[in-house]
């Protein structure tokens, strides 16, 4: 019977790493589970650190260089924390079509932003997505989680303008 | 449990249903829910709790088609379909005590939206049958529906042989866009000897423009997992993954709850409907890469790995997850598959063309008046499904072309709009099925700028695992880029095209081989906006001059 490993400590006394913990109990600690640990560490810190991903390495006993190859392949994970807003635009054919550049410059124009930036008062950052898949409401921006749809340049710098 | 118990189940259900006259159905899909639905179901219960006259019964449901119209109320007696509902269109929150007045009397006119038009009589809804209608976040609901009866008699009355043969008989084809015969790809699953198989649900929609899967997930999650469940049991698999994407968190959450109520009621788990069967399902959420669409690189993301596809053959069915036998069909695959269980392969057949069966689900979207998720039989033609069904482009400008299967797939210009939509005579046109999204584009479309649009997606999203693909599409990207910004050359353009031919003939999997197309599509039938573009740097289609 092979020895159980030993795990590492938790990196803080954070109880979100406890969320992180149980998910990968959940999956036996698996190796295969660490897309899935990713999302968790990414839903409850926001983004991925490097002690995150040490920390994500050494449990499930995967090389911290395949960690970094995974947390960098996939668009979703972000090595960088967000602003406090997330005002994420849809680039979809569909919202493509309809004017979603024209989003983008509006809000490049008004924050200064370009996609994939935050503003240098940490409360917005600008980021594209494939497609959300709300083309029947095209142009469409995801806003701090909210679907917003048909969207025009005024109507979305309002509505950033109305974030607290 | 045999087909009797589940009846008496379902007609149980269906008493508890009809205990009330009017159902009050408000579309809780995701682009309804953004246009406002949330507080028209909170305020339409409101109303319905308050009225004088019991009765009504206010239910969340999936999505009904017309997504423009949103948000939709739908009033109907239980059991009724979509059609025989008074459906009223862009309801607002003010609109809910006429709404719940109206339901025993005269129907509120000024919101009606009449279900007799084109867009939903010329409809034909298998795969969307109980869409619109019942709560996607009931088992009940799915049950009263007639849901799980085909599992149920798969697994009493059928042999894992004849639910294959079934298949077979039925003539389906993949309907993630590669077209291949499902039947085909069970029985070579189902002949593998291995004591270990998989079954996995393809839900990693990521061609930009189609939301097709997503409606069916979050709408009807339970026959997605009772197609999966007849699989695995068809091939003799014990376990299957659902592999959707994390953009679309609604149906993950709707996948979740469906798989706990399933398993709990005994149609997933050790002992699927009493019997020795056991089928386990587990979701797995993608992270925003589109390669994972690709059924290899998809297997590596699910375990744990890079999203980079691997030469085939060896195939998924011989080879695949984890090296064993492995069923991969995309989600409206799964969804066919319960009807073509209880109502028999013959009659499915009956449905489409001669090579291309049953129905398929697009999603419309662009410059159309009805934007919004539709179901017709295969063979229907385009002109019908853009200009009937869809309405036509808005303000009465003329339809430039129709894009259809994503960034692998291509444009149909306006003159073969007259052609049967199956999979080989989109082939001849140039352009393939794909999943489903059909984009229309009038004549303010610049075509050079779309082609450029879809490499820049095929740019960024290539893996960079083979050369072809990884340096074939950033070069052709950049040519794209100078002729559409007026820089080019002939000589850039015949670069364009050698580097078509070579980036389709060397690539590894289906990202690369089919890049190109966008391109040679648009050089096949608007060459002259790509010829313009060399000779006049300031061309852009339906502005200025350039126009005429």
């Amino acid at each position: 019977m092979p020895l159980q490993p030993d795990r590492p400590a938790l990196p803080s006394d954070d109880k979100r790493w406890k969320l992180v913990n149980s998910t990968m109990r959940r999956h036996g600690y698996a190796g295969h589970a660490l897309i899935e640990t990713l999302h968790s560490v990414q839903g409850a810190f926001g983004y991925l650190d490097e002690p995150s991903l040490r920390f994500v390495a050494a449990s499930l006993d995967v090389p911290l260089s395949k960690v970094y190859g995974v947390a960098t392949f996939y668009h979703l994970f972000m090595l960088k924390p967000k602003g406090r807003h997330a005002c994420v635009v849809c680039t979809g054919t569909a919202c493509y079509i309809k004017g979603a550049s024209g989003l983008i410059e509006a809000v490049q124009r008004r924050l200064g932003v370009s996609p994939s930036q935050t503003t240098a008062d940490n409360r917005l950052s600008m980021l594209t997505a494939r497609c959300v898949g709300a083309c029947g409401l095209a142009p469409a921006v995801v806003l701090d989680g909210n679907m917003l749809g048909k969207q025009a340049p005024q109507d979305l710098l309002a509505r950033i303008e109305e974030l607290p | 449990m045999n087909l009797d118990d589940l009846a008496e189940l379902a007609q149980g259900y269906r008493d508890e249903e009809a205990a009330c006259t009017h159902e009050l159905r408000v579309c809780m899909a995701a682009s309804c829910q953004s246009s406002g639905a949330m507080p028209v179901f909170e305020a339409l219960t409101a109303a319905a709790n308050g009225a004088p006259a019991a009765g009504c019964k206010v239910k969340g449901v999936g999505c009904m088609g017309l997504c423009s119209a949103g948000p939709l109320v739908a009033v109907a007696r239980p059991g009724d379909d979509l059609a025989a509902s008074v459906l009223y269109r862009d309801v607002q929150v003010d609109d809910a005590a006429a709404i719940v007045a109206g339901a025993d009397g005269a129907p509120v006119e000024r919101l009606r939206c009449r279900t007799d038009q084109p867009f939903f009589a010329r409809q034909q809804r298998i795969v969307l049958e109980n869409s619109g209608v019942i709560d996607p976040d009931s088992l009940r609901g799915y049950v009263a529906a007639g849901g799980y009866a085909a599992l149920v008699r798969a697994l009493s009355e059928m042999r894992p042989a004849e639910v294959v043969q079934e298949l077979v008989a039925s003539g389906l084809r993949g309907r993630g866009g590669g077209g291949y015969p499902t039947g085909l790809k069970w029985s070579t699953v189902a002949k593998m000897p291995d004591a270990q198989k998989y079954v996995i649900c393809n839900a990693d929609e990521g061609d930009p423009g189609a939301f097709m899967d997503r409606a069916v997930l979050e709408s009807d999650p339970h026959r997605v997992l009772e197609g999966m469940a007849i699989a695995a049991y068809a091939v003799g698999a014990n376990k299957g993954y659902v592999y959707v994407r994390a953009e679309y968190p609604l149906a993950v959450e709707r996948l979740t709850g469906a798989i706990r109520q399933a398993t709990r009621a005994g149609f997933l788990g050790a002992r699927v409907a009493e019997t020795q069967f056991a089928f386990e399902v587990e979701i797995r959420l993608g992270a925003g890469a589109f390669v994972c669409g690709e059924e290899t690189a998809l297997m590596a993301s699910i375990e744990g790995l890079r999203g980079q596809p691997r030469p085939r053959p060896p195939y998924p069915a011989e080879h695949g997850l984890w090296g064993h036998p492995t069923l991969i069909n995309n989600v409206e695959t799964f969804a066919n598959v319960p009807p073509i269980i209880t109502r028999g392969g013959r009659w499915f057949a009956s449905i489409g063309t001669e090579k291309s069966k049953g129905t398929k689900v697009f999603a419309l979207a662009g410059t159309i008046a009805n934007t919004g998720l539709i179901e017709v039989p295969m063979g229907t033609t385009l002109r019908d499904i853009i200009e009937v069904i869809g309405g036509g482009v808005p303000g009465g400008k003329a339809v430039k072309a129709v894009q259809t299967g994503g960034p692998s797939g291509g444009c149909v210009p306006a003159e073969h709009l007259d052609n049967p939509v199956d999979y080989d005579s989109l082939k001849s046109l140039g352009t393939i099925m794909g999943s489903g999204g059909m984009i229309v584009m009038d004549e303010t479309s610049d075509m050079v700028d779309v082609a450029r649009y879809f490499m820049e997606f095929c740019m960024s999203e290539s893996c960079g695992k083979c050369v072809p693909c990884r340096a074939g599409t950033a070069q052709m990207h950049g040519l794209l880029d100078r002729i559409a910004r007026g820089h080019g050359t002939r000589a850039d353009l015949a670069l364009l095209e050698n580097l078509c031919e070579v980036v389709q003939a060397t690539s590894l999997c289906g990202l690369g081989q089919t890049a190109p197309t966008p391109v040679l599509s648009t050089l096949r039938y608007f060459r002259h906006e790509y010829e313009r573009k060399l000779a006049e740097p300031s061309f852009a289609p339906g502005r200025g001059a350039g126009a005429a």
